[in-house]
């Protein structure tokens, strides 16, 4: 087993999971503008919780690509050349959505609203069943020859996999989403995010749960019943403290739930990183796809700053903007003056 | 049609299109960074609506090109896997770093800086729009780096039929990379300057026929004031203020680019002859710019081109500094490529259906040669006629005509024509290669890579031409809609991006956004 490799597969995990906590809720935070916000205060009070944060929580997601790009090409391009009309439609999501974000105010016309509040929520929806279902495929394989390229047609890579993985992670930032709320809102708002929270959680955990069950089974560490195990206890407690109120803690419990839930399914899946589902002998592993020794040890350096880098300064921001939205701190619209 | 035709429309596409929001994103940005700088220092009224109007523009603006972006993150992967596969080595560096280093920055203090209006104090305000403004142009470093070593590879070694990175350091400075980044800056700014110069202008033009300002006898402006809808005797400054700013820097990065512009094309004369040759459709040796050339350029054959008028001496000055080197023409430069990288692709499966085709070294000469013009005129008129409009504007005020005002408005368009032009000169004339293998001393023997093999072996034409159409499509839609929203927020002046400006009580000494702390139940200062 090879040091650099190992490690790189490491903050590659790392830089997944830290997608799917922050752009987790904004995420949910989306797809609840429509059926749960009941007027356009209510979008609006929604849509203040994530704004300053949004976007720097994608670019995790950027960071994640990239990340494969440099340490693992060959991951990176078996992987997405393989997905590739899937990826176009979430590429596609997430043009509209970010777009969205930024424009939904910048006319006062309720046509103009409505657009934008869907192209929010469909927006958020179709990214995260997206790359629920590509994380889930990555880790049970795609139908990949020996130079790693995808056969048998643009929709071969579809199976029950990839609906579990897409529903887990869209159920996951629907439950992430209410704790989110509740701790970031007040009023009747919040009242009604912890009954969502309370009502969906023990449902909405379990696909995610039984993807990473799923992959125990087959991959066979000890040391991932463990952290599964600790992945549910992190569900358990999220929702005893949702019964209770503790806003911050149900939060907390997530966010357990969901870092040892993908620790349990990269440990188990590795040293792959992309399994052929055609041959084992042609799967991607952790050294088969990566970069040399020297450019996975310039990255490591400049890693070993930036990412301490970021999550300071990502971390003030959410100590900035910590005070709870509610409707009554929202400015009246405005219309952009013509003249 | 073939899968790779298709791939590379659609990288041509979506790239030309990223690179509509890019410059103006960097340029903007740099700019709202110096004036809220000078509202800082100064505290005057005028500064804070500069920052305010322009920033909203900006962030209209930087939206789409985040979007855009995210697209490009991944269609290496997606359209392009052997390509990724070749270089990944090499290549993904830089574009995790640009993610790690200045994605992260950009967004995060831009994010602070939208929502910090009056929560954060004025210097961590300010400190927010330098950082992203200053992000911005380190993305540009880190993506061009990238995209230098496909011009020009350096710091690698070929192990394996792959390059693969020894000296990183290398890849970082680059010299194809120290005159483009520069280049592509001093463009970048020369947009923000003809953005800034025309929209000004049409503000100018407004209060004039509005009958607000006036001309004297001596033709001075008398600047006159409509407070309540916003357009004050401050808005005339704000305008003004901002029309000369925006002349200044196009005329400054005009001269960047030409300085810039001609480093490129020296190192260009030495690492890709064949480019240089058909930028200037030069089929012999010879020392002369062409001014015109007629024939068939898209034939891909000097046998019936001709130059019509040509500066004797300025190619060869371009390329080498004199007025006497003969550069290499087509002819002379096309048994050379053959010889080096053969006649026909190889017979590799990589190729597909293109495998022992014939390799065509010339790229297409209508696009090289055109586009090269169509850089350098845009850029010369852009600066040009901002000359003209700092010298018609010396007296405070623009004239009533509307023609003006329409030509200042529509010249926009020039500079961001100017960097559409560059790209896509220098990445078609790179062709047919996507790698371009250099001849000079500091490039690396055998490190080079055909179009014909990047494309991904495993998508499909139908799944292509799907994408395709789909971000097609979309942009488009998106591209008007982005326009329709500029053009009301132009249209709209300052108050449409100070909605207070309205009301009785603005306060005059602009000292909103002071950071004094406010109770919970307080409304915020800025909200989606
Ligand atoms: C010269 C500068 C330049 C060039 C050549 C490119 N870009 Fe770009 N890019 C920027 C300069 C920039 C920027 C100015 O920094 C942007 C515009 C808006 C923004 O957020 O940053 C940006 C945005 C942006 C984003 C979104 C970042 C976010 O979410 O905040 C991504 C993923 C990329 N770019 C990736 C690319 C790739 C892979 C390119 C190569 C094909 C590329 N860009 C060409
Ligand atoms: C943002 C400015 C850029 C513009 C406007 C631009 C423009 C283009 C155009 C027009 C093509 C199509 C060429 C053809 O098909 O003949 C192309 C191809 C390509 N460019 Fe660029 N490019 C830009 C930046 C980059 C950067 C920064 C990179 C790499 C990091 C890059 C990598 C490529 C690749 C891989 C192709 C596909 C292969 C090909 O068809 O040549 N480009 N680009
Ligand atoms: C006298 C004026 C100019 C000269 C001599 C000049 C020269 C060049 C050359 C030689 C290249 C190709 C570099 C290569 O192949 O690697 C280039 C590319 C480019 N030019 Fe210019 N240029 C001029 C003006 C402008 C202007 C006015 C703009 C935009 C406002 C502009 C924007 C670009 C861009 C975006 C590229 C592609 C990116 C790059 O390689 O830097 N240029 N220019």
């Amino acid at each position: 087993m090879e040091t650099l490799p190992t490690l790189w597969f490491i903050i590659i995990a790392f830089f997944w999971t830290g997608y799917l906590f922050l752009e987790g809720f904004d995420l949910g935070v989306g797809m609840l503008m429509r059926g749960f916000a009941r007027n356009n205060t209510e979008r609006r009070v929604l849509l203040n919780t994530v704004g300053p944060v949004w976007d720097g929580n994608e670019v995790w997601l950027v960071t994640a690509g990239a990340a494969t790009f440099a340490a693992f090409p060959d991951w990176y391009a078996s992987l997405f050349s393989a997905l590739y009309l899937p990826l176009v439609i979430v590429l596609l999501a997430l043009i509209f959505r970010a777009v969205a974000f930024e424009y939904r105010g910048k006319m006062d016309s309720d046509r103009w609203r409505s657009v934008w509040d869907w192209a929010i929520v469909l927006g958020s929806f179709v990214a995260a069943f997206g790359v629920g279902a590509m994380l889930a495929l990555t880790t049970t394989g795609l139908p990949l020859n020996e130079n790693g390229d995808r056969v048998g047609g643009p929709f071969a890579w579809f199976n029950g996999y990839a609906v579990l993985g897409g529903l887990a992670v869209v159920f996951f930032c629907l439950v992430h989403a209410a704790a989110f709320l509740a701790l970031k809102t007040d009023g009747d708002i919040r009242v009604r995010a912890r009954k969502l929270l309370l009502r969906w959680l023990p449902v909405a955990l379990l696909p995610l749960a039984l993807w990473a069950i799923a992959v125990v089974v087959a991959g066979g560490k000890s040391v991932t019943y463990v952290t599964l195990l600790v992945a549910v206890l992190g569900a358990v407690f999220a929702w005893m403290m949702a019964r209770r109120e503790r806003d911050g803690w149900s939060f907390g419990g997530l966010g357990v739930f969901l870092l040892a839930g993908t620790a349990t399914i990269f440990t188990a899946v590795f040293p792959n990183v992309l399994p052929s589902t055609i041959d084992s002998a042609y799967n991607l592993t952790v050294t088969s796809a990566s970069s040399s020794d020297y450019t996975l040890g310039v990255m490591s350096v400049i890693a070993a700053f930036g990412i301490p880098a970021v999550l300071v300064y990502q971390g003030y921001t959410y100590w900035v903007f910590r005070k709870r939205v509610s409707a009554s701190s929202i400015p009246a619209a405005h219309a952009v003056v013509p003249q | 049609m073939e899968a790779l035709e298709i791939a590379r429309w659609q990288f041509g596409i979506t790239t030309v299109y990223h690179f509509l929001m890019v410059p103006l994103t960097i340029g903007l940005g740099l700019v709202v960074a110096v004036m809220q700088t000078a509202w800082y220092r100064t505290g005057k009224d005028q500064y804070l609506r500069m920052t305010k109007f322009w920033g909203k523009l900006f962030l209209i603006n930087f939206i789409m090109g985040v979007a855009t972006g995210l697209v490009q993150e991944f269609q290496f992967g997606m359209a392009w896997s052997e390509y990724s596969r070749f270089v990944g080595d090499v290549f993904g560096a830089p574009l995790a770093l640009e993610s790690l280093l200045a994605f992260f920055v950009e967004s995060i203090f831009l994010g602070l800086w939208i929502f910090g209006w009056g929560r954060l104090p004025k210097s961590i305000h300010l400190l927010s729009i330098w950082a992203a403004s200053l992000a911005t142009m380190g993305s540009a470093y880190f993506i061009l780096a990238a995209n230098s070593w496909m011009q020009h590879p350096v710091g690698v070694e070929m192990i394996d039929g792959r390059p693969v990175m020894v000296d990183i350091w290398a890849v970082l400075t680059n010299n194809t990379l120290l005159v483009a980044y520069p280049h592509t800056l001093f463009g970048a700014f020369s947009v923000a300057g003809g953005f800034l110069l025309g929209i000004s202008w049409y503000h100018l033009w407004k209060r004039r026929r509005d009958g607000i300002d006036t001309v004297g006898a001596d033709g001075k402006v008398i600047v006159g004031s409509r407070p309540a809808i916003g357009r004050d005797a401050a808005d005339h400054k704000v305008w003004l203020r901002s029309l000369r700013i925006g002349a200044v820097v196009a005329m400054v990065s005009f001269g960047g680019v030409a300085l810039t512009g001609d480093l490129q094309s020296k190192l260009m004369f030495e690492q890709q002859p064949m480019k240089m040759a058909a930028a200037e459709a030069a089929c012999h040796d010879g020392t002369g710019f062409s001014i015109l050339s007629v024939g068939d350029l898209g034939s891909n054959s000097c046998d019936d081109l001709v130059a019509v008028v040509e500066l004797p001496g300025l190619l060869s000055f371009l390329a080498n500094g004199d007025f006497t080197t003969e550069i290499r023409g087509i002819n002379s430069l096309l048994p050379e490529y053959k010889e080096k990288f053969g006649t026909h692709l190889p017979d590799n499966p990589i190729y597909g259906e293109r495998a022992g085709a014939e390799i065509d070294y010339v790229p297409v000469m209508e696009v090289t040669y055109w586009g090269f013009r169509m850089m350098i005129t845009f850029g010369m008129l852009a600066a040009g006629a901002a000359m003209v409009a700092l010298w018609i504007v010396r007296r405070g005020t623009v004239p009533e005509s509307k023609w003006l005002m329409r030509l200042a408005v529509f010249g926009i368009l020039a500079p961001f024509g100017a960097n559409s032009a560059g790209w896509i000169f220098t990445e078609m004339g790179r062709q047919p290669f996507v790698v371009a293998p250099n001849p000079d001393p500091d490039g690396i023997d055998n490190v080079f890579m055909f179009t014909a093999a990047a494309v991904s072996p495993g998508v499909s034409l139908a799944e292509l031409v799907f994408s395709l159409s789909a971000f097609a499509l979309v942009y488009g839609v998106l591209l008007v809609v982005e326009v329709k929203l500029l053009f009301a927020y132009c249209r709209g002046g300052v108050p449409s991006a100070m909605p207070e400006l309205l009301h009785e009580d603005k306060d005059d000494d602009g000292d909103e956004g002071r950071g004094k702390r406010k109770d919970d139940d307080d409304v915020l200062a800025f909200a989606y």
